[in-house]
């Protein structure tokens, strides 16, 4: 289901939407599996077009968790065949220029690896479109601008206006992936495709831990008398009680609440 | 000229007595000896006082046994200033870009302030954080969180940098680059703005930034990778887009802050336009990041009010685990340990008890409002604001209190009457 300012506006010719997939992990077993945060920009380039987007991948062809991005209703799937340790952004941008591509759709950040969320900059810089992180929708299409809607934290949402073509992160707060169905996954196809992709340098002397921990931080008292170090370290946190209001009418209680929701703002 | 310590009752008596007139001077009076390693020596003989049982007490308040004037004052030592540290001539700069949400220094910007200072200190040459500030600033004290130098900008050509902006904001980054060349550039890698900005400035400098960053030294840097689950060890790029609690804030000194002139940059038309915040439904936000909760338990009858209070206070609804068993709520609105962990700003919670599983969901939540009949039940422990009162006639005084915010008027004498009748029926 198109909404209808969309539909008007890809009337007459239909926005073409690439969504650049990777493979995902799960955040316990660590199996591989279609990243949450591609699919949800998958399920956003499905609802904005009737023509099918094109998933780009780059990467090995062999790999199973990406026909489940298939499962979600597409034909074909593409794989600029690259080593793991190759660079991802020249090879994504020479074949994207080539393109006739409206909209170019990720993930903000990939879910293992490095997963520094760069990628779609350093794309959207080589090819020289505007990059908007963080979308959540697309609102309408109209005279080569696209109205996006940007996820600000605190469930906010920020109006923003982008000439077309450009890149897009799409927010974890995006609408969640359809189910992606077996049959289909298995009946799509891998377009694979070899591409020249450099070894990424920058990143050849870099070493690859397990994530270690990473330390609390304390809430240290300094300074004033061993008395009072000894009071602070040793102190409740909670359960010192606030302010109880037993007396009074239900109106000078109904003010005294309303005063408060007032003074933290968010009453207006 | 006999050696013999004489005793002098008289004064002991002050000593003993805190509340004699002479005693504060008679305790100023008493010098702190200077050992000969320059330390200051306490004689034991000499703190604390000799009851008339024979018994000594020591004053814990009075730790160096003299000076009880001063600390018996409170709030004096807080006072006392911190040591100014400044940078004459710098000969480089370490460049942080806060986030200032709302203006104010976000905790994440005090830590990133903070390993400025700590790269800044372990440079070998006179190294100045300099703190960059795009938009408006209602920050007082940037000298008190490790700036020593400011660059502050709240608009470029007229254009405000309040809203979403990062091609101006860019602009300006790249004159301070010209100009000052810093060693480092650090971001707080934050949704607010900070790790956007960052990264397209890496990708314009064409550096390799450091993102999640959470361990730095001046040779190597510790970045968490995709999904928290790897580290990645490389050497500390000039480009660094930092986590939360990367490093500890400053506390020992106070910096100087000196503001830096900057000539505006060129004009340029940005790509991007910001049409404002959206106004975003209250009942649409997920409960894990709603910043004012409305949530109803066990005490709640009038489901409608409930829901009409919700909407007019712009409240995000939340439910304990019996109204939610019970079906008055959705099962997604549920608070607590079963439920939703919530994050929220204000929480204000009517007819809820407080059961264990409830208090864990909602320990991140600043302000606790409680609306209850019970005054011994735990959320009144927890809440900072507790209401004994009926939920339904609470929450009809709170509609009318909306009315007249809205419209001006005042409906006071109508729900009084209005509240006899419902109880003489």
């Amino acid at each position: 289901m198109l909404p209808e300012s969309l539909s008007k506006a890809v009337a007459g010719q239909p926005l073409k939407i690439a969504a650049l997939v990777s493979v995902g992990q799960h955040p316990l077993s660590r199996r591989e599996r279609q990243a949450d945060q591609d699919s949800r920009a998958v399920e956003l380039a499905l609802s904005l077009s009737p023509q099918l987007p094109s998933l780009i991948h780059v990467g090995s062809a062999q790999n199973n968790a990406l026909r489940a991005y298939l499962g979600m209703g597409l034909n074909s799937l593409t794989v600029l065949n690259a080593d793991p340790d190759a660079d991802a952004v020249p090879a994504l941008a020479d074949y994207l220029r080539d393109q006739p591509l409206d909209i170019v759709l990720t993930g903000v950040r990939a879910e293992c690896g490095e997963g520094s969320g760069l990628l779609p900059y350093a794309v959207a810089s080589q090819l020289g479109w505007p990059m908007v992180p963080r979308i959540v929708s697309v609102v309408s299409i109209a005279d080569g601008h696209a109205d996006v809607w940007q996820a600000l934290p605190r469930g906010q949402r920020r109006a923003l206006r982008v000439p077309l073509p450009f890149v897009a992160s799409v927010d974890p707060a995006a609408d969640p992936a359809r189910q992606s169905a077996f049959g289909p996954a298995q009946r799509g196809n891998i377009d694979f495709r070899p591409c020249a992709a450099e070894p990424d340098q920058a990143r050849a002397d870099w070493e690859q831990h397990p994530a270690k921990p990473r330390p609390k931080r304390l809430a240290v008292a300094k300074g004033g008398t061993a008395a009072e170090r000894m009071k602070a370290a040793t102190a409740k946190p909670q359960g010192q009680g606030g302010q109880v209001m037993t007396e009074g009418t239900d109106r000078e209680k109904a003010e005294a609440i309303l005063a408060r929701l007032v003074a933290e703002g968010v009453v207006r | 000229m006999s050696l013999r310590i004489r005793r002098n009752p008289r004064l002991e008596r002050i000593r003993r007595n805190r509340l004699h007139p002479e005693y504060t001077a008679l305790m100023a009076a008493t010098v702190p000896a200077i050992g000969p390693t320059g330390l200051r020596r306490i004689n034991p003989h000499q703190t604390g006082f000799v009851m008339v049982q024979g018994r000594k007490r020591l004053n814990r308040l009075n730790p160096g046994g003299v000076g009880f004037a001063t600390s018996s004052q409170p709030g004096q030592a807080q006072a006392k200033e911190k040591p100014l540290h400044s940078v004459t001539d710098p000969r480089g700069y370490v460049a942080v870009v806060m986030d200032l949400p709302g203006g104010r220094l976000s905790s994440h910007d005090r830590d990133v302030l903070g390993l400025a200072q700590q790269l800044a200190q372990a440079k070998d040459d006179p190294h100045a954080v300099l703190a960059i500030a795009l938009g408006d600033v209602r920050e007082t004290d940037l000298g008190g969180a490790g700036a020593d130098r400011v660059i502050q900008l709240s608009q470029l050509h007229t254009e405000p940098l309040t809203g979403y902006c990062p091609e101006l904001k860019l602009s300006i980054l790249t004159e301070i680059e010209k100009h000052y060349q810093p060693a480092y550039w650090l971001f707080p890698d934050s949704i607010d703005g900070g790790a956007d900005l960052g990264s397209r400035w890496a990708v314009q400098q064409h550096e390799r930034a450091a993102v999640q960053a959470w361990q730095v030294n001046k040779e190597n840097t510790v970045c968490r990778g995709g999904s928290q689950l790897t580290d990645w060890h490389r050497p500390t790029p000039r480009v660094l887009l930092l986590a939360p609690e990367c490093a500890a804030p400053v506390e020992e000194y106070r910096y100087e802050a000196l503001p830096l002139e900057l000539t505006p940059p060129e004009p340029i038309s940005a790509t991007i336009e910001d049409r404002g915040p959206v106004s975003v439904d209250p009942s649409q936000i997920a409960l894990s990041e709603a910043e004012f909760i409305l949530a109803a338990g066990n005490g709640v009858r009038n489901w409608d009010q409930f829901h009409q209070v919700a909407t007019v206070l712009g409240a995000t609804e939340g439910a304990s685990r019996v109204a939610v068993d019970d079906g008055y709520m959705p099962r997604h609105r549920q608070v607590g340990a079963s439920g939703t962990w919530v994050s929220a700003r204000v929480y204000l919670a009517v007819g809820i008890s407080g059961a264990i599983q409830h208090l864990q969901g909602i320990g991140q939540c600043e302000t606790v409002i409680a609306v209850n009949l019970d005054a011994g039940c735990d959320m009144v422990r927890r809440a900072d604001l507790t209401v004994i009162a009926d939920s339904e006639a609470v929450f009809a005084e709170l509609l009318n209190l909306m009315t007249e915010r809205q419209t001006g008027v005042s409906h006071q004498s109508d729900t009084a009457d209005e509240g006899e009748a419902r109880h003489v029926a």
